[in-house]
């Protein structure tokens, strides 16, 4: 990766141009007929570029970017898998349908809703999906509309709150407070699992549902699920899934037969479909039984969600089938618990149980500090070393029970040998702490550019170019 | 070790109190500070005339990575609020003490009998 | 099981992994889940297919549907997209990439952001824009909630009865659920005095649900003078050409980039966007790139304002959005930076040219009356059909083109012509209506 420091506005120069388009004098003359009034005064500074000024711009661009493809990721709850190709190849078929033509029309698209929906319901067990959110916490959010949805229809308005694990993914409480349900959080137990005792009297008629991931964030099943479940149905309340980790069950267990009522999947997580450096994705919810009457009703996007997305997650279940399903779930994990074995004397291990498909250290087993001047190194300088040995970080300083957290998720589609490097630097990472922190502190070196100086970034924005 | 200034009253989560007849002066402590690192911005939404309750929060301080609620340590009115610390937020890291965040008139005097003294708060403040 | 192209792990690896962790089989890395809950049979799936039945299974699917012209919009626009974007877009490291938390190595996917960052600030006119949202209908949603959260204590919204259905549809969503209370009204200026002492916001279009430009002047006079905020719901592609949401005077400017090349795909993905006055930033839900220097005094961009986010402030956060469609807002990036100022004037230039032009001949069919006569309009439009609209869609369905869209609850129809519709393709269209009239005789 090398540093190259344009942004496409620096580029520009009048008379160029990047388009091909007819000639428009016609249109020109009549749009300068509209009222003035309706119309901008000063046009847009938007850059006149070449076509290969474009290319190469963004191709420079992308060379400084780490994705899926140029190396192992293993960011924990992110399920950084291998995204197939042919995913790519098949997403542009339907490019030119029109989201409102009427159904005579849509043959095509009603098989790829059908063929997927059916397809995750086999996987998750649960009954019925909606499509219409479009990444995982929106997922959540219609997940939790849905729950409402529920108890208002049976006449029960009292249920107002939602339990969530203090181990939850952040999206959760937040997802739930823009759905107007307010929070409380359930404790862990010292063997990081819900703490079932703390649970019982958090549930109660005002009790809308309870948000679980599971295997948790810490990568733990929750094996007391069983009787969580019943106790949250004996309650009046329902089981909300967290499907961010969803992949070590893909088929292994499903969450519909463990008495979960609702549940998000991230299609981009778990059904290999691209991450795009933030979106798009598609995070489909699905119903129990109970809920398969308000499934449809809640119309949060525009259209019909990220069908594009839907089609390459289809093309994934297509390939896999059912002769390689059960290997998704099993390989992820026994990747996991490889690396976790192999690293524990090197970093902190705080739960050291069977992980899933990822699983927590509580940092460096020896930061490298002498306890006086010389201060040792953080996961965060652990991440940023790592980087100059060509691997994404972990995840860190998530969850937040661990002061020093990285958490560490290989999914299935990595070998042997790439996970066997990845082991060998992050020993050496760890020696390396111990003798000298500071190659650490000082970290990354090899990188296009440093570390930030992000408190500058946060105390005097500059969010966007100066043409001046 | 971080500094408890003396003259002062403080609260469990760590927001001092300076008692100025009828209102008081409110702040985070140096151990606070210390703790967020450096602040970025302090979202204090409420106003002039708004009315707190002891205990509820009043605003937050950000740092990068991390946000921190405030808490009013008494119940009162708001009379004040700093408007110094949108632009400068740094000033609560270099002067934790000059650096009020809000004053208010207070409407039970008696809230401040259960804050601590700088010699109970240094038992917490570590 | 045979090998498998995405999975790596040969049988003799997976004996060596089992070893080094101290397991006997894979299934014993799965003794905390309770027995029954482990899935026994065979999943009902179809089975394993190869990657040529991949292929033809979706090009199958495809071929089972005509190929229309689409002369339709309401939200979703056939431009032009160029062939450089899904060139620039594909690149893996883009396509591949997680969100840039380690901007050491995302560079990439930074710099474009904070490039669509200022592309959006300077269609709209305003200080501030996020890394996207959803789409455009959701980013409507948030603003309103942004609206309630800036107003503290007031959650009255009134919404244009003109703005798009889907974008009433979700805004009355997300605000049922958050304690919003919106009012609907034709009427908005009536509105924003009817409640003004609860009022929050205001959100009305710059191009209504017929495709009429809106002169909203004094709306935004009107929502402050209330103690409210201004949203404008845009097309962002005639705001190319179209007076700004900051001239207009609007607080904040929400839409969906779709229009800006991105191929309609059936309604997703699109990519919605939002943008502000300065004094709101730290209202702004999402990710906002920043401007900094490395340790070495680079340029260099990260995220910034995170403290707003939901994976710090959890229940507090302003939203609880996080993957957003950085990808599509990267399509949009590249889209913008192709066409310049030029092209795009060009793009409403010729959209105006086609749908004029769509306009005037379907009125000579002796088939349509006007609807609004004399409001300007840039690719879309709305007229009375004096034949039955579903007859109408079915003769143009049949002829090879989706058109006439039928508005809800009204008797009219829309239409829509971008630059991508051609001379020929229009007369098409009209001499499919014209064998209407046969029919009719």
């Amino acid at each position: 990766m090398r540093y190259y420091d344009r942004l496409v506005f620096e580029l520009s120069k009048p008379g160029r141009v990047g388009f091909s388009l007819p000639d428009a004098s016609e249109g020109l003359a009549a749009l300068s007929g509209i009222d003035s009034r309706l119309m901008r005064s000063v046009p847009a500074r938007l850059p006149e570029v070449t076509e290969v000024d474009v290319v190469r711009h963004y191709t420079n661009l992308s060379q400084m970017n780490f994705g899926v493809d140029t190396g192992f990721y293993p960011l924990g709850s992110c399920t950084m898998k291998y995204n197939p190709k042919v995913n790519e190849e098949i997403s542009g078929v339907f490019a030119d349908v029109h989201p409102l033509q009427p159904e005579s029309t849509l043959k095509g698209v009603k098989t790829v809703y059908d063929c997927l929906g059916k397809s995750l319901s086999a996987i998750t067990g649960m009954k019925k999906f909606t499509f219409l959110p479009c990444a995982g916490a929106h997922g959540e959010l219609t997940g939790l509309m849905l729950i409402r949805e529920y108890h208002l229809r049976r006449g029960d308005t009292a249920r107002t709150k939602v339990i969530v694990p203090d181990s939850a993914h952040g999206t959760n409480p937040a997802s739930a407070a823009v759905c107007g349900l307010e929070i409380v959080q359930v404790k862990s137990d010292a063997s990081g699992l819900v703490d079932v005792e703390s649970l019982k009297p958090l549930l109660g008629p005002d009790v809308a549902a309870i948000m679980m991931t599971n295997p948790n964030t810490l990568g733990l099943f929750e094996s007391n699920i069983k009787s969580i479940a019943s106790m949250v149905h004996e309650a009046g309340a329902l089981l909300y899934y967290d499907g961010a980790n969803m992949n070590p069950l893909v088929g292994v267990a499903r969450p519909g037969d463990m008495g979960f009522d609702v549940m998000h999947l991230n299609l981009h997580k778990t059904f290999s479909t691209p991450h795009g450096g933030g979106g798009p994705g598609s995070g489909p919810v699905g119903v129990g039984e109970k809920l398969v009457d308000v499934v449809d009703s809640q119309k949060v996007s525009g259209f019909h969600g990220n069908f594009a997305v839907m089609l390459r997650a289809l093309a994934y279940i297509l390939m896999l089938g059912r002769q390689n399903v059960g290997m998704v779930g099993r390989l992820s994990t026994l990747n996991a618990n490889y690396i976790k074995e192999s690293l524990k004397d090197s970093f902190k291990l705080p739960i050291p149980s069977v992980c899933k498909h990822e699983f927590v250290f509580d940092g460096l087993a020896d930061d490298g500090s002498d306890g006086g001047s010389r201060p040792g190194a953080s996961t965060l300088d652990v991440a940023k070393r790592l980087l100059d040995f060509g691997f994404h970080a972990p995840t860190i300083y998530f969850p937040l029970l661990f002061h020093q957290a990285i958490m560490i998720e290989p999914t299935e589609t990595e070998s042997l040998e790439t996970m066997d490097a990845f082991i060998d630097v992050m020993h050496k990472i760890a020696e390396e702490a111990k003798k000298d922190p500071e190659v650490l502190r000082s970290a990354p070196h090899t990188t296009p550019v440093g570390r930030p100086d992000e408190t500058a970034a946060a105390r005097n924005p500059i969010l966007k170019y100066s043409f001046e | 070790m971080s500094n408890i200034k003396e003259g002062l009253l403080y609260s469990e989560s760590h927001e001092w109190v300076y008692v100025d007849g009828n209102v008081a002066i409110i702040g985070v402590s140096d151990f606070a500070q210390e703790e967020m690192g450096d602040i970025t911005y302090v979202d204090v939404p409420c106003a002039v005339d708004d009315v707190v309750k002891a205990g509820e929060d009043f605003g937050a301080l950000e740092s990068v990575k991390a946000s921190s609620d405030l808490y009013s340590p008494v119940s009162g009115t708001v009379v004040a609020v700093n408007a110094a610390l949108d632009a400068n937020p740094a000033a609560i890291n270099e002067d934790p003490y000059g650096a009020w965040i809000i004053k208010i008139e207070m409407s039970d005097t008696s809230e401040l009998d259960s804050l601590l003294k700088p010699a109970a708060y240094a038992q917490i403040a570590k | 099981m045979g090998a498998f192209s995405y999975f790596p792990a040969t049988p003799s690896d997976i004996e060596l992994m089992l070893r080094r962790i101290g397991v006997k089989s894979l299934d014993d890395l799965y003794s905390d889940v309770p027995g029954d809950f482990m899935f026994g049979g065979e999943y009902d799936l179809p089975a394993a297919m190869t990657e040529q039945q991949v292929r033809d299974f979706f090009k199958s699917l495809a071929g089972a549907d005509p190929k229309l012209k689409v002369f339709a919009g309401a939200g979703a626009y056939d431009h032009y997209t160029p062939s450089v974007i899904p060139y620039v877009t594909s690149r893996s490291e883009f396509l591949t990439a997680y969100t840039p938390y380690q901007c050491e190595i995302s560079q990439g996917t930074l710099r474009y952001v904070f490039e669509w960052q200022t592309m959006i600030c300077e269609l709209t006119g305003l200080d501030v824009a996020n890394a996207s949202m959803y789409d455009g209908p959701t980013a409507a949603a948030e603003a309103v909630r942004m609206c309630v959260a800036s107003a503290r204590r007031r959650s009255t919204v009134v919404v244009s009865s003109l703005l798009l259905p889907q974008v009433l549809e979700v805004v009355g969503t997300y605000a049922k659920w958050g304690g919003v209370n919106i009012k609907v009204a034709g009427d908005v200026a009536g509105a924003v005095s009817e409640y003004a002492d609860d009022l929050a916001g205001v959100i009305v279009p710059g191009i209504d649900r017929y495709g009429r430009i809106v002169d909203l002047s004094g709306i935004a006079d009107a929502a402050h003078k209330a103690g409210a905020l201004m949203v404008e719901y845009c097309d962002p592609s005639a705001l190319a050409v179209l007076k700004t949401p900051a001239e207009w005077g609007a607080d904040v400017a929400v839409g969906d980039g779709q229009s800006l090349g991105i191929p309609l795909n059936y309604g997703g993905p699109y990519v919605g966007f939002m943008a502000c006055r300065s004094e709101h930033m730290r209202k702004l839900p999402g990710r906002i790139v920043g401007e900094s220097r490395d340790s070495e005094g680079r340029r260099c961009y990260v995220l910034t304002l995170q403290a707003r986010e939901q994976h710090i402030r959890r229940e507090k956060a302003t939203s609880n959005i996080c993957s957003n469609e950085s990808l599509m807002a990267l399509w949009c990036t590249v889209y913008l930076s192709l066409m310049g100022p030029e092209g795009m004037k060009r793009v409403n230039a010729l959209c105006h040219e086609r749908s004029h032009m769509l306009y005037r001949e379907l009125l000579s069919t002796g088939l349509f009356e006007e609807a609004f006569p004399g409001a300007d309009f840039i690719k879309e439009f709305a007229l009375r059909p004096l034949v039955s609209s579903d007859t109408l869609q079915q003769a143009l369905l049949k002829a090879g083109y989706f058109a006439a869209l039928k508005v809800d609850g009204e008797d009219l129809v829309t239409f829509c012509a971008t630059e991508k519709r051609t001379v020929e393709e229009i007369e098409g269209l009209v001499k499919a209506v014209c064998s209407l009239k046969e029919d009719r005789k």
